[in-house]
């Protein structure tokens, strides 16, 4: 099977976010950058899939910069076999960022049986690179991801929903498939691995060979701003046993009269 | 002026209430709605009240379920032939998972999961969070229409004073095309309470809650008030919660009206996916936590001690 990993960069969890003067977008000097946590899922998938049908390659695929090419040396250091970076900025909308990862998959002259991606990334949040990837490839897909299983044609996965209920979707491959945490436990990168990840194959695109241009964007960011402080909330002490009963009665009747939420 | 379509989902006999926040928000423009299958007489009143000129009902086969395709093909129709410059809808689970593919098929832009937008005219222009919310930024559409835009639940709030309208029932007949995905079943979940992501209350338990089976003073605080039990990263990796509980950068975002967080230190990624909660209280044993610096109310104590003397408060308030 042909199958590919779709992954992002993205600046790490613990990362304090600071808006740029200009507001356009995000100071990104002193970012570390870490593959987006959800793609290690569809990594791990990808190569579980290559593992149960032999013969099988995973190519992963990146839009971004090369400050940093973290994330896919991470991916060719769990397994994955190739890869290819279409160099853009880290600031692309969704619209661009699917039809530039489609370009990059048919430059390899691959056809692809699978695509697997995370079901979101943790910078921007929007949710739609796999579904618009999809509509654009015109493949059937299913979003958020928790279980997979089947055969190299056909698969049955379920979708986590409202309330931690499940959709379980028959589906016919090629197919694009947007990975969840609780779908797998992803592998650690050994250390061989790490060093044979330096010899596999990276090829890199500039967007103009993906095609892409200004004229492709969708949705325009601007004014980037910390959300707005919150005033200093009040603090009781519930420690001593003999005041605690007062403490919960008081705090209990303010959310009533004061914060009126109750 | 700008022709404008709100996506409602229904929820059994009611409409879902973010699709009543759109519409009150929208007050003072012309609004139509369209819903897949037949809308329950509660839902078109509820929408009328809110501001509904129009409400069409989308019937056709194999639309029963949810299926991507068959939703996608279906409003794609619906919307060409109506011709509209935005289409709204909230940002649930079939929300987000829809609205991208629609747009696309219209070789169109989205927008997810805006807290806040103005139309000025026809010019739409909204206010979203990244990095689950550690910071915000203006989003606007361009290219070519219509505009897509997904909202998030609880975010924007009712309007205290809708605009009612019409709110006319129609039927059209569309085609689901095509469906390669197709449900085979669903599974119920463990909880028939709200998704934290829509949940007017949650109560959510971290680190410090040491065990599973200590949710259940969570769960029984929850089930006075109304609320919905989450979790924090820690607890969910500590295997106290499934993963569909966790709050946060790496799960669920959530904007309720009340936050009661017992036993969470406040880690940043856990403060990002709720700090935007309206009224924030935090239990926890450390002066010290973080959680505190965001908390309306803080309660510095035991949580075994203190939870359960709150759930007693609260039923003696509300009389339960």
């Amino acid at each position: 099977m042909n199958i590919f990993v779709c992954v992002k960069q993205v600046p790490d969890t613990e990362t304090k976010i600071v808006p740029s003067a200009d507001g356009s977008f995000i100071e990104t000097s002193s970012i570390k950058w870490i593959m987006n946590p959800y793609d290690e899922f569809a990594v791990e998938q990808a190569l579980l899939i290559q593992a149960a049908n032999a013969g099988s390659t995973v190519t992963v695929v990146r839009v971004g910069s090369t400050k940093d090419t973290e994330a896919l040396r991470t991916a060719m250091a769990m397994g994955a076999d190739d890869a290819f970076l279409v160099e853009a900025n880290d600031n692309l909308d969704s619209y661009s960022i699917a039809k530039a990862l489609k370009a990059a998959i048919e430059k390899s002259g691959k056809k692809p049986d699978i695509i697997l991606t995370g079901k979101q990334a943790i910078d921007d949040d929007c949710l739609q690179v796999p579904q618009i990837l999809a509509t654009m490839m015109e493949l059937p897909s299913v979003s958020v991801v928790v279980g997979y299983e089947g055969s190299a044609t056909d698969i049955t996965v379920k979708r986590e929903i409202e309330g931690g209920a499940l959709e379980v979707y028959g589906v016919k491959l090629p197919a694009v498939i947007a990975c969840n945490k609780g779908i797998n436990t992803p592998r650690y990168a050994s250390l061989p691995g790490i060093m044979k990840a330096k010899k596999k194959p990276l090829t890199t695109l500039s967007l103009a060979d993906a095609g892409v241009s200004e004229a492709d964007r969708r949705v325009k960011y601007s004014n980037f701003q910390l959300p707005p402080e919150k005033p200093p909330g009040k603090k009781f002490d519930a420690t001593d046993a003999a005041k605690m009963g007062g403490v919960v009665k008081e705090v209990v009747g303010l959310l009533r009269t004061e914060a009126k939420v109750i | 002026m700008a022709k404008i379509l709100v996506f409602a989902e229904l929820h059994g006999t009611h409409v879902k209430g973010v699709t009543l926040e759109i519409l009150g928000k929208l007050a003072g423009h012309t609004v139509e709605v369209a819903a897949i299958g037949t809308i329950p007489g509660e839902a078109t009143a509820d929408m009328a009240k809110f501001g509904a000129a129009k409400i069409h009902s989308l019937k056709g086969s194999n639309l029963d379920k949810y299926s991507p395709e068959g939703y996608a093909n279906a409003l794609q129709g619906f919307i060409k032939a109506g011709n509209y410059d935005y289409v709204f809808a909230g940002a649930t689970s079939l929300g987000k998972d829809l609205f991208p593919r629609l747009a696309t098929k219209f070789d169109a832009g989205m927008v997810s999961e805006v807290t806040n937008f103005i139309m000025e005219g026809d010019k739409f222009s909204g206010t979203r969070p990244l990095f689950a919310g550690k910071c915000f930024a203006k989003v606007e559409l361009q290219g070519p229409k219509p505009y897509f835009v997904t909202v998030r639940p609880n975010a924007l709030g009712m309007n205290a004073n809708p605009t009612a309208a019409a709110g006319a029932v129609d039927e059209s007949a569309v085609d689901a095309g095509a469906i390669r995905a197709m449900i085979k079943e669903i599974v119920k979940g463990t909880s028939e309470k709200l998704d934290l992501t829509e949940a007017n209350i949650i109560v959510s338990g971290g680190r410090a809650m040491k065990d599973a089976a200590n949710f259940k003073i969570l769960e029984d605080m929850a089930n006075v008030i109304g609320a919905t039990v989450g979790a924090s990263r820690a607890a969910v990796d500590s295997g106290f919660a499934p993963h569909a509980m966790q709050v946060g950068q790496t799960g669920k975002t959530v904007a309720p009206s009340l936050y009661i967080a017992c036993g969470i230190s406040g880690a940043i990624q856990h403060l990002a996916g709720m700090r935007t909660s309206k009224v924030i209280v935090a239990i926890n044993s450390d002066p010290d936590a973080p959680i505190f610096t965001k908390a309306d109310y803080g309660i510095v104590g035991d949580l075994f001690q203190v939870v359960p003397l709150m759930t007693q408060e609260f039923k003696n308030l509300l009389g339960k």
